[in-house]
């Protein structure tokens, strides 16, 4: 059973000082699963997604993620999972080729494993003659797609998405997706952290965070029926009313 | 005006709310006044001197003895000759002094580590002193000025000159230029707001952390180092506000020529901190360096603001001896603050 | 620690250094500026000193007195006023460094047997060049004196003292100065710049994609120290071959004294360039952190002022201040050719300074906040 399991969090808690960032949150994700995990600005997502990743303590609270303990395991987390943040996570003075062989040597590729899946990174993204290029001088549409292959390279069991998606247009923003969906149908699970309430459709479920807590959490199509709404953003209105924090 | 007001409190409460650098930039220094003051010195004393002699005499006993009641001398015996060498080598004395006869004449070497050669020359002078039985000499030394040759407030000056320059010139810039990183700045220059009054909002508050240390200094300097307080503090004040105006304006010019941060920080580093540090004969004096590098001194402003700080403070003497400093920091505060904002200007 | 890692992430630093604009020219700058210029600047040697006479007396001993201190190759005679007060003015305007006074009817006196008194102000404000000065006017008067009275058939009796200077035997400041100033080349270069490439890491976002990465937190601490320790040692060559062509002076002890002393003290700087990194949030906080260290270090450490100057208190808290033992490896072996084991006790001290410094770098660098 714990094979299927690629997440699991039991009252996962995080205080800075009087303030509780995140207030005893608890989901499971599956495998090859898209983790939809919405809020508003300071709701309390990307303190949830850090804790996850092996970034930050929790408070208290315990949890699994690709069947490591988050408290204690962190660094053997790290190596089975993938992560990219808003911020860039690129070295923007090196060049592209340069990124892609830095952070796959990090995890642990081979240089010929390095070879055949940059060359179809490129391949796939159409950037055959950007290798090159310094990561501060290409576009941020591409930067983005370039940060999430930077991220699945190592084909790590569950990528971490932090509001990937942020300040792009709506025609790269679709690429990206299909470049989740691939990434889910080879076996990653895949969650994603985001403000944008249609991409929230993309996902399979989706938990929507007010106030440091979840508030809902199931498939959008049963979140809709729910709450008896016709578009994911009307849902987000209703389970948002009264919300503090944020914008 | 409000506008002015909401910025510069603004600026205020960011610089407050970082209370490790704002503790730094308070204690620092006040820390270096009392270091330069208490424990930097050039003096010589305590020269750990030992004696080779070949024959005990009474004049040799007298001398030797003379030796071990002098308080700039710490004696450290008697030792073999070959001894010398190595006692130098490693530090375990300054200065050796042979005694020898020559038939029946005494005749003294002294063997001193050359390497600090102020402190060799002060010791030979001090040992010969003692040889020779100068202290019948009718010579008389005093010192003006400083009696006890402490040099406990002639820093002051020097650290003034590099403090204002640090916080008003560094800060100011390396703020202003990661607002421009961050991107807040530009979106103060899309509102309405006036550029001046960006400007102005910035320079405020760092004005006033500079008058509050130049306060803290003042009173340190006039207590616990003890320099001598008179009206002539009044024109102390006004020269300084002189001049953290114009290391303001340096900070500023900077800010509209650099884009980011650490470029912000090397450039007034290379181009103000050690500049300061070394030609503005903070440490250094000036005429001991070569003619070209003391033209150069010439561009930089803490020198004649420490030249004009050592006449006020140290000298105690009126403002008509610091005419020539005063004039060249009021053109060079008007200059840079020209260049500044018409930079300023045509970038935004 | 996994040396593929490592590789990895050593060219990745050396990349970035490469095409920063401003670090390759400052490791070029840095070690020309320092070991060109500084050594033309810190210059602390006391000459012309600034004479101003109040002759009292107008004699013929009064007048040979101002012609030999003036001729002496220390002193120059700035003025010659007839009142105290026109003399004080010369050292306010900062035109004389020391006055001397020859009372009224000074060689008559001298002559009837009695010993009246030449009298030595000297300026306090620099106090070595006051002290220093005052001591050269007295020996030079005594010169006189002694010679004066000798030609009158009086007894005074000529010095028997000879001086030898070891070590330093022109008396070259330069000489004195050049081998410490190899500390700032190194305290920059091994403490500063880490300390700002690790923050401007923090600052940019990139760290946190590091830390979630399966790098170890030595990996990544090397990787980001070792290009610097290279580029120390490289600068500190540099500087000893500029020490060697324009000022020819070369260690007379044993070059691989000096290298180790290097190699020690880039890891003392460079461990706390990165306690320093880990402890702040932004590069203005690491600035002020990083100043306030330079500035103690290069005060107390001796590079300026002898520690031996300072009052018992402060020669205490040197011994806190790693650039001490650094600087006094450097004069002694380069000028005293001293070696290892006379310096065994500063090159132990260093090395335990390297290893708690590194230490707590380590441990303060955190993955996980």
């Amino acid at each position: 059973m714990k094979n299927d399991i690629a997440i699991s969090v039991r009252g996962l808690t995080k205080r800075f000082g009087g303030f509780t960032a995140v207030d005893d949150i608890s989901f499971e994700v599956d495998r090859g699963e898209i983790f939809g995990f919405l809020g508003a600005n300071g709701a309390g997502k990307t303190t949830a997604m850090r804790m996850l990743c092996g970034l930050s303590y929790p408070t208290s609270g315990s949890g699994t993620v690709a069947g490591y303990d988050i408290t204690r395991q962190a660094e053997e987390i790290k190596r089975h999972i993938g992560y990219m943040s808003q911020k860039f996570s690129l070295y923007e003075e090196l060049t592209v080729s340069e990124n892609l062989t830095l952070f796959a040597t990090i995890y642990g590729m081979t240089d010929r494993a390095i070879k055949e899946k940059s060359a179809e990174v490129f391949r796939m993204l159409e950037m055959e003659n950007m290798s090159g290029t310094l990561v501060k001088d290409i576009p941020v549409g591409w930067k983005q797609k370039l940060a999430f292959s930077a991220a699945t390279m190592h084909s790590p069991d569950v990528v971490f998405l932090d509001e990937p998606t942020g300040g792009v247009d709506p025609l790269t923003r679709r690429k990206f997706w299909e470049m989740i969906y691939r990434a889910s149908s080879e076996g990653m699970t895949v969650f994603v952290t985001t403000h944008y309430l249609d991409e929230a459709e993309y996902c399979n479920r989706i938990s929507i965070m007010v106030d440091g807590r979840i508030k809902a959490l199931d498939s959008p199509q049963k979140l809709k029926e729910e709450y008896g709404a016709a578009t994911m953003d009307e849902v987000f209105r209703i389970v948002a009313k009264g919300a503090k924090r944020g914008d | 005006m409000s506008i002015l007001t909401s910025m510069i409190k603004k600026e205020t409460l960011h610089l407050l709310r970082d209370f490790r650098t704002m503790t730094v930039v308070l204690i620092m220094p006040l820390v270096l006044l009392l270091l330069f003051g208490f424990a930097i010195s050039t003096e010589v004393n305590d020269v750990k001197v030992v004696a080779v002699v070949d024959r005990h005499t009474d004049d040799t006993r007298q001398i030797l003895e003379k030796l071990r009641v002098n308080p700039y001398f710490t004696f450290k015996g008697i030792i073999h000759f070959d001894e010398v060498e190595p006692m130098l080598r490693t530090g375990k004395t300054d200065a050796a002094v042979v005694f020898r006869y020559d038939g029946d004449r005494l005749r003294h070497q002294i063997i001193v580590d050359a390497s600090n050669t102020n402190t060799a020359r002060l010791s030979t002078a001090y040992i010969e002193n003692v040889l020779n039985g100068h202290s019948d000499m009718p010579i008389i030394t005093n010192t003006l000025y400083n009696p006890q040759l402490k040099s406990a407030y002639n820093f002051v000056p020097g650290i003034m000159g590099m403090i204002f320059i640090l916080i008003c010139a560094m800060m100011t810039s390396v703020s202003i230029v990661s607002e421009k990183e961050t991107g807040t700045m530009d979106l103060l220059l899309v509102s309405p707001v006036r550029p001046r009054t960006i400007v102005f909002g910035k320079l405020i508050p760092y004005f006033f952390l500079s008058c509050i240390i130049l306060t803290l200094i003042l009173l340190l300097s006039y207590s616990v180092l003890g320099l001598p307080f008179s009206a002539s503090v009044l024109n102390v004040i006004w020269v300084t506000i002189l001049y953290i105006v114009l290391a303001l304006s340096l900070g500023l010019l900077i800010s509209t020529l650099v884009t980011n941060q650490v470029t912000a920080l090397l450039v007034s580093g290379v181009l103000f901190m050690l500049p300061v540090l070394m030609l503005s004969g903070m440490i250094f004096p000036i005429n001991n360096m070569p003619v070209a590098l003391q033209w150069f001194s010439c561009i930089i402003p803490a020198r004649w603001y420490i030249s004009a700080m050592r006449t006020l403070m140290i000298q105690q003497l009126p403002v008509s001896y610091i005419m020539t400093e005063t004039t060249v920091l009021t053109a060079m505060t008007v200059t840079v603050m020209i260049l500044a904002i018409k930079n300023f200007n045509t970038k935004h | 620690m996994n040396l593929r890692t490592l590789k990895i992430l050593l060219k990745k630093e050396i990349l970035l250094m490469k095409r920063n604009p401003f670090i390759p020219r400052i490791i070029v700058a840095m070690p020309l500026m320092v070991m060109l210029i500084l050594p033309l600047v810190a210059n602390m040697d006391v000459k012309n000193v600034g004479i101003a006479v109040v002759d009292n007396d107008r004699s013929e001993l009064s007048r040979r007195i101002i012609a030999d201190m003036d001729a002496s190759e220390f002193l120059s005679v700035n003025g010659c006023e007839f009142t105290y007060k026109y003399a004080l003015d010369l050292i306010e305007k900062g035109d004389a460094d020391a006055i001397v006074v020859i009372p009224a009817d000074y060689s008559k006196k001298i002559i009837l047997g009695s010993m009246p008194k030449i009298e030595i102000d000297a300026n306090g404000v620099n106090a070595t060049k006051g002290m220093l000065g005052a001591q050269y006017a007295a020996q030079s008067v005594s010169l006189t004196l002694t010679e004066w009275m000798n030609g009158q058939g009086k007894d005074m009796p000529v010095s028997a003292t000879s001086v030898m200077n070891y070590f330093n035997p022109t008396l070259d400041f330069r000489n004195y100065m050049i081998p410490a100033l190899m500390v700032v080349l190194i305290i920059i270069i091994c403490g500063f710049l880490p300390t700002l490439n690790l923050v401007s890491e923090k600052e940019t976002g990139t760290i946190e994609a590091m830390n979630v990465t399966p790098v170890g937190r030595m990996t990544f601490v090397l990787s980001k120290l070792i290009p610097y320790w290279v580029v120390g040692l490289i600068v500190v060559t540099v500087g000893m071959i500029i020490g060697r062509l324009v000022y020819g002076l070369a260690p007379a002890g044993n070059i691989a004294c000096v290298y180790l002393a290097a190699i020690l003290f880039s890891f003392v700087m460079s461990g706390l360039g990165v306690t320093i990194a880990n402890k702040s949030a932004t590069i203005l906080q690491s600035i002020f952190m990083t100043f306030a260290f330079i500035m103690i270090f290069q005060l107390m450490g001796g590079l300026f002022t002898p520690i031996a100057s300072m009052p018992e208190w402060a020669q205490y808290f040197t011994y806190f201040v790693p650039p001490r033992y650094f600087i006094e490896i450097m004069r002694s072996v380069y000028l005293k050719g001293a070696t290892i084991s006379d310096l065994w006790q500063q090159y132990t001290v260093l090395s335990c300074f390297a290893v708690i410094l590194c230490a707590i770098a380590a441990v303060t660098y955190k993955k996980r906040s």
